[in-house]
């Protein structure tokens, strides 16, 4: 028997990104808020302080920071076709778990998504026509445009005081930047991080080849910082552990460096930690939210009431949410009809491995710091010719040297034995990868559900992923891999190693941790979960934040488009729904 | 249980990867006296130890590169490892039904890992006992276990209890942690992977080194408990 807690005007379910910059921007609006999270809370001392963060066994490779699938974990299947089997251990991709979420183990890669990229269907058959869309491809614009978000783009960068250089201040190409960047309305907060050997590398052998280098944006700051907030980052020292791990330095970018010390303690927030909501109760009706249950370490369960209920866990939890609490109705692929689970996607990454005569010293490193082209992203260059949707940047990234899975061997070399030893020894000092990391358009048969069979430790059914790469996205990827190649040549290496990625997709080996979709955004409720304010079309006292609201997915890192859309949902709520609640769109 | 007054329990969270991070005094307060290389067996018996230590001297092996898995003390880790979460598959999700699934699907196995190695040496002890007139695998010579080595590798023995492809690739990742994690965790011994492929350690800061393209970085490598590369974490 749940029992029943006082109420707050707005619950958060999470306790990461999304739900630190809502908890600041509505407690600010005179709001009592309430995050839930289902992991622990931690902060930069005394969790990651540098004499006991830098372990790659600990939490790269044992997985120390992240969610623990024996107490919630999906099934997985590439086809409607197969029996879905339980992911028993984290692979492919790593939601977190605890205060600060993965804004605590995220390597800082901080992007905005191209004005295109919002308009993904409307603007390919405009450029393109309709039969170049297949008709299994069910992408879809946003309902929200770049230059809707660009201010909110702005204020994310200037929270996490992002390390780049701007291609475009207003409309005016700049020397140094990103050429294929948007309109920006100021340079980042910060200059680019220094670079490396491998950085110098890629931007000269991408010059010789035509294309356009630029420093990557980082959310590892470059100098001291003090944010609009008023808190303070150091400098970077470029120790090589930031992905997996937390800094212990305060120069990456997370909810800990950049919100905690002036929310946590504020009046009207309060956070509980090791509670996990396990649904989003709603009334009679079924379009009223009346807060949410969750249960704590101690296995009580709690009735949490809100005016409020917002969801700011991993995309993949979000959706699981809405199914377990019958919020929109669940998608079909074979009817093709609902909505709660479509629109699944993920990115396809790949990489070459260059082997060259100097020391590159790869453990001199920071999460973000790399080199980047642009040149074959969103629509930056002509695919009429390719016959593919989508594309993504090429990158030299130096994120860290570490020994147990940041070595790379050439080509052929044996798995074990003394010719593997030798290929370490000569080849960890002197080698550096190109990575691609390329979109995922949405498709008909890609989509989230609930597991008939597996059930998690509080007897609710799996999230079911069904999921396989399509042709579309194995042909991008190699488009992106030749390019790769290409500048790889042009260093003029010992030896290089291309890595292209193959259907189909497997759960096993880490690729990314950017899933989307499952509860996107749109302006038409049959097929969309949110409207263009991450607002439940059903529910309209849920909203649902991250990229669970992706349409499809980009070829850029997801983290500075979900912390847009969050000011932009907070704005929303701040100036519209606070005022008058309801839909803030009409469903008609 | 951040202050738990037990200093085991305590000791334990944090070496939990899932749990909370535990404070860094109590971890520096447990590392007192390193323990002796040959430490007792925390999981292994002697005859499965023995096992892996012969199979991780074939993976990495002594040769005119210098020491190997052996040397660096890898079947200790393993061992320790096997003890711990990992070798419990702790925060891993065992409930069944258990079927066998496809590649992409990943590991099925109901056997934790040290319930993998239990029964995988086993089998293939009987196996080389049954093919090489009652021998052990540590009784072969450096060629007849390299041999079986591949055969396992590529699936071609037939394991009772697991797939031997699946027994040989967690042995193999165990080996290449072992061999290349911090020594603090008993492998790594006198910092012999990280010396041989010029990784210095974690280091706080590179801000000047940087930028000096090219350089070699000349400072003496280092583990978290300092330049002992024999200092190991009790319980770890």
């Amino acid at each position: 028997m749940a029992t029943r807690l006082p109420k707050v005007d707005c619950v958060l379910v999470g306790f990461g990104w999304t739900a630190s910059i809502l908890a600041h921007e509505l407690t600010e609006a005179g709001l009592q808020v309430l995050a839930l999270e289902r992991g622990g809370f931690r902060d930069t001392v005394p969790d990651f302080s540098t004499t006991f963060i830098q372990d790659e066994l600990r939490y790269a490779v044992r997985n120390g920071l992240f969610e623990e699938p024996e107490r919630e974990t999906l099934t997985f299947r590439n086809k409607t076709s197969e029996t879905a089997l339980p992911m028993r251990q984290l692979g492919s991709f790593r939601p977190a778990s605890g205060a600060g979420g993965a804004g605590v183990h995220w390597n800082g890669q901080h992007w905005r998504f191209l004005p295109t990229d919002f308009l993904q269907r409307s603007h390919i058959e405009q450029r393109y026509g309709r039969k170049f869309i297949p008709d299994d491809m069910t992408i879809q614009d946003w309902g929200v445009t770049y230059e809707d978000l660009e201010p909110h783009f702005d204020a994310f960068e200037y929270l996490c005081g992002t390390s780049g250089r701007a291609g475009n201040l207003g409309g005016q190409k700049q020397d140094g930047g990103n050429p294929f960047e948007a309109a920006r309305r100021r340079d980042y907060p910060n200059p680019p991080l220094k670079r490396g050997l491998a950085q110098v590398k890629f931007d000269e052998a991408a010059k010789a080849v035509g294309f356009h280098p630029f420093p990557c944006p980082a959310s590892n700051t470059s100098r001291a910082y003090k944010n609009p907030l008023g808190v303070e980052m150091g400098a970077c020292t470029y120790c090589g552990y930031c992905e997996w791990f937390g800094c212990g330095n305060f120069s990456k970018s997370s909810p800990q460096t950049t919100i905690f010390p002036v929310l946590i303690g504020k009046d009207g927030f309060e956070y509980r930690v090791r509670c996990e909501v396990t649904r989003v109760d709603l009334d009679a009706s079924k379009t009223h939210a009346t807060g949410v249950t969750y249960v704590d370490a101690q296995g009580r369960e709690f009735e949490q009431p809100a005016d409020l209920v917002i969801l700011c866990a991993f995309p993949t939890h979000n959706v699981h949410l809405l199914l377990v609490s019958g919020i929109g109705k669940p998608y079909d692929p074979q009817a093709n009809a609902g909505v709660t689970g479509r629109n699944y996607a993920y990115q396809i990454t790949s990489s070459v491995d260059v082997f060259v005569d100097e020391l590159v010293n790869p453990f001199m490193g920071a999460g973000a710091l790399g080199q980047a082209v642009d040149d074959f992203n969103g629509d930056n260059f002509d695919h009429g010719p390719e016959n593919f949707i989508g594309g993504g940047y090429l990158a030299a990234w130096t994120t860290g040297g570490r020994p147990i899975l940041q070595s790379h061997v050439p080509d052929g070399t044996p798995t074990w034995g003394s010719g593997w030893k030798k290929a370490m020894a000569d080849n960890y000092l002197k080698s550096l990868s190109i990575a691609t990391h390329g979109s995922v358009m949405s498709y008909r048969d890609a989509y989230l559900d609930l597991d008939p069979t597996y059930r998690d430790v509080y007897g609710n059914p799996l999230l079911r992923l069904t999921f396989d790469y399509h042709d579309n996205e194995i042909r991008m990827s190699k488009f992106l891999t030749d390019k790769a190649e290409m500048i790889a040549k042009a260093m003029k290496p010992r030896a290089m190693h291309a890595k292209p990625r193959k259907a189909p997709y497997s759960i096993v080996p880490y690729q990314t941790t950017h899933n989307t979709g499952g509860a996107i955004m749109g302006t038409d409720p049959r097929t969309s979960v949110v409207n263009r304010y991450l607002q439940s079309w059903d529910v309209p006292n849920v909203f649902v934040m991250g990229a669970s609201a992706f349409p499809q997915n980009a070829g850029y890192n997801p983290t500075g488009t979900v912390g847009a859309l969050t000011y932009w949902a907070a704005e929303a709520i701040r100036k519209q729904y606070l005022a008058k609640p309801g839909p803030l769109m009409s469903k008609a | 249980m951040k202050f738990a007054p037990d200093r085991r329990r305590v000791l334990k969270a944090a070496l939990v990867p899932a749990v909370g991070v535990a404070p860094i005094a109590f971890v520096r307060d447990a590392l007192a006296d390193a323990p002796q290389p040959s430490a007792p067996r925390v999981y292994l018996n002697e005859a499965e130890f023995a096992f892996v230590e012969a199979a991780v001297a074939r993976l990495i092996p002594n040769d005119a590169l210098g020491p190997g898995a052996k040397e660096a003390g890898v079947a200790e880790f393993i061992d320790h490892q096997l003890a711990g979460p990992y070798g419990r598959a702790e925060t891993w999700y065992m409930q069944g039904p258990w079927k066998k699934g496809s590649d992409t699907q990943g590991y099925q196995l109901k056997l934790t890992p040290a319930a993998l190695y239990r029964s995988a040496i086993a089998d293939i002890d009987a196996h080389v006992h049954e093919a090489s007139q009652g021998k052990a695998f540590v009784d072969l010579d450096a060629a007849a276990q390299d041999a079986l080595l591949h055969e396992l590798e590529d699936g071609k023995v037939e394991l009772a209890h697991a797939p031997a492809k699946t027994f040989f690739k967690i042995l193999l990742q165990n080996t290449t942690e072992g061999f290349l994690a911090d020594p603090m965790y008993h492998g790594n011994r006198d910092f012999i992977g990280w010396k041989l492929i010029g990784f210095p350690g974690p280091r706080y800061n590179y801000v000047a080194e940087i930028e000096q393209h090219g350089k070699r970085y000349g400072q003496p490598t280092v583990g978290l408990l300092g330049r002992d590369g024999r200092r190991v974490m009790k319980d770890a």
